[in-house]
């Protein structure tokens, strides 16, 4: 708290209502202010100070770093004291203009951009689904959204693994058994790019779209009701009345949203990392940041993918965050 | 309108909510089933579980996959790691955050919207990109296989948000308010401590939960800052169980899943509205 200490000025009854001694510049500009200025101007930044700094060591330092090693030729040589050299661009070009490299990041952008469009799809349609039924389905809908959602990643990453189990899984049984599809039986799901990549999406989606549920489902509920009777009066449909009134009403939540899946979903790790871990090739089911995690050995090779990571990143949500930028402004 | 057509379109009415109302009912159960078959297969002996017929209810359950995980110690060392992991990370983020938070939503100063841009852009930073010098960062500071390491790295991943999410309830405390108890004779401070603060309780509570859940459930940085057997956190020490050998025993996994799930779960449950109404607040309103 950066607030002054209370003035003795401040609590006699009859002071006036704003006493001049009260201190930081919370007041609009403009109003005088008399007592130390200085303190007054160095308020905010003390209080920035503390959550800058963690920040600076633990993601900034470890960017800066990153970026900087990107252009020099640090291996295990390096590792052991010999000083890194400066190869420019090189280990870009390496990287670009290897068809691997080139594959690993068309797979995580198709990979993203699926399981961005299928989370917000399923999340929005469960949404208005949510905001249409009675109290009792929308509990039981809520309830068995948050199981999911609250769960840690880990403990869900065991339990797929545990239904997709070639063995004894329950999918595979349920495949084979009632279904009839007894080729099934012995089935691994994470052998075949295709079908881990299948199993994977599951998984992310699964996870994802509780968030989006709940959180589009807020912003329904904040579309005044006055509103949408006023558009039944004048005849709207339930679902012209959804398409042209509510949505475009929540849209700024549904940007939000959308912006966050697509991040959250190139950058997918503990997924692919536990799936491949479970027994699928790697090197043929890698995206960028289990990628990346298999560099490790060569900081240098690691920092550049990480660098053409952010650059996609940053690519990929450059509209959306332009918008934000300037509703923030 | 007539009343019997209004009447039939009610009755219509009805009987298309009913329908919606199933369908709400299947997804909830399509959901919730991975959660169910985690708890039901914990309480199921082996060779039960090592059959090709599953057992969807487990009407003869058993103990002794949790016997298991308890008589295990390196469950408990692994709990020990991860419940001092989260409360440091807890502790310190939750208070930084607060800080930052009242600055930029109660003063003007410059330099204010740059740190906002940046809070903006460095949640999407890809982590995943950068765990490689944060570990190198980390292991020349001698935090590697330390708490404290990843504590910082926790600390690092999770102020963004918090201070986003925080700045949302701020601003959501009309300064007025504030203004209002001056006027009554209050100090800025005791009307800070008496007026605002009370009413940022929820936001407070919203974001330590949201920061518990994060540093708790994390597997990716502590799989690279902890490589130390002795100092794996739950995560870790769950995931090992599957991997330690093919013929993985899943009543222990589901035991051990169970078990770091349900306080998590109670956790989120209690929390969770306000979590993303204080999302929504921070993310709409400018």
């Amino acid at each position: 708290m950066s607030a002054t200490r209370s003035t003795p000025a401040a609590v006699v009854p009859p002071a006036p209502p704003r006493a001049p001694a009260v201190g930081p510049p919370a007041a609009p500009p403009g109003r005088p202010r008399q007592r130390s200025p200085r303190r007054a101007r160095l308020g905010p930044y003390l209080l920035l100070v503390p959550a800058l700094v963690p920040v600076a060591i633990g993601l900034g330092y470890p960017l800066v770093r990153q970026f900087v090693l990107s252009f020099q030729e640090y291996g295990m040589a390096q590792q052991f004291g010999r000083p890194a050299e400066w190869v420019g661009l090189r280990n870009y070009t390496e990287l670009l203009s290897d068809p691997y490299v080139w594959g690993v990041i068309a797979r995580s952008v198709a990979f993203c951009l699926v399981n961005a469009a299928l989370t917000m799809g399923v999340g929005i349609a469960l949404a208005v689904l949510m905001s249409r039924v009675g109290r009792v389905a929308r509990m039981t809908l809520q309830v068995g959204l948050l199981l999911a959602w609250g769960t840690p990643v880990l403990a869900t990453m065991t339990v797929w693994q545990w239904l997709f189990d070639s063995q004894y899984g329950v999918v595979n049984w349920l495949l084979a058994e009632p279904l009839g599809m007894t080729g099934m039986r012995q089935h691994s799901w994470i052998i075949e790019p295709a079908s881990f990549y299948l199993v994977a999406t599951v998984i992310v989606v699964w996870m994802s779209v509780p968030f989006v549920v709940f959180t589009v489902y807020a912003g329904l509920l904040q579309v005044p009701e006055e509103c949408m009777e006023a558009a039944q009066l004048d005849g709207a449909t339930a679902w012209q009345r959804l398409r042209y009134l509510a949505l475009p009403m929540v849209a700024p939540v549904l940007l939000v949203v959308a912006l966050l899946q697509v991040i959250w979903d190139l950058r997918v790790f503990t997924q692919i990392y536990v799936l491949q871990r479970a027994g699928a090739p790697t090197r043929e089911t890698h995206l960028l940041g289990t990628f990346i995690y298999s560099l490790s050995k060569e900081f240098s090779m690691a920092g550049a993918m990480a660098t053409i990571m952010l650059v996609i990143t940053l690519a990929l949500t450059a509209f959306y965050i332009r918008r934000m930028l300037r509703e923030e402004a | 309108m007539t009343a019997v057509a209004a009447r039939s379109r009610r009755r219509r009415g009805t009987a298309g909510r009913r329908l919606l109302g199933l369908a709400a009912v299947l997804v909830a159960l399509v959901w919730v089933f991975p959660i169910y078959w985690m708890v039901s297969s914990a309480f199921l002996p082996t060779n039960r579980l090592r059959t090709p017929e599953p057992t969807f209810f487990p009407t003869d359950g058993t103990l002794a996959n949790f016997r298991r995980v308890f008589a295990d110690p390196t469950f408990f060392r692994s709990f020990q790691v991860s419940i001092s992991v989260t409360l440091l990370t807890l502790a310190v983020a939750i208070l930084f955050a607060f800080l930052a938070a009242l600055a930029i939503s109660r003063f003007r100063f410059r330099g204010r919207k740059p740190f906002i841009v940046t809070i903006l852009v460095v949640q999407m930073i890809p982590a995943e990109g950068l765990f490689i010098s944060q570990y190198q960062v980390l292991d020349t500071w001698h935090l590697v296989n330390a708490v404290a390491g990843l504590s910082v790295v926790y600390v690092a991943a999770i102020l963004p948000f918090t201070v986003w999410m925080l700045r949302g309830f701020v601003t959501g405390v009309p300064l007025e308010l504030e203004e209002a108890a001056m006027v009554d004779g209050l100090s800025r401070t005791a009307a800070f401590f008496r007026i605002t603060f009370p009413l940022l309780a929820p936001g407070l509570v919203a974001s330590g939960v949201y920061g518990f859940l994060q540093a708790w459930n994390e597997y990716t940085l502590a799989l690279v800052v902890m490589t130390d057997p002795d100092q794996r956190t739950l995560p870790l020490w769950l995931q090992g169980l599957v991997e330690a050998n093919r013929a993985t025993d899943w009543g222990v996994v589901m035991a051990g899943a169970t078990l770091i799930s349900v306080p998590v779960i109670v956790f989120f449950l209690f929390v969770q509205r306000r979590m993303s109404a204080g999302l929504v607040a921070g993310a709409v309103k400018g």
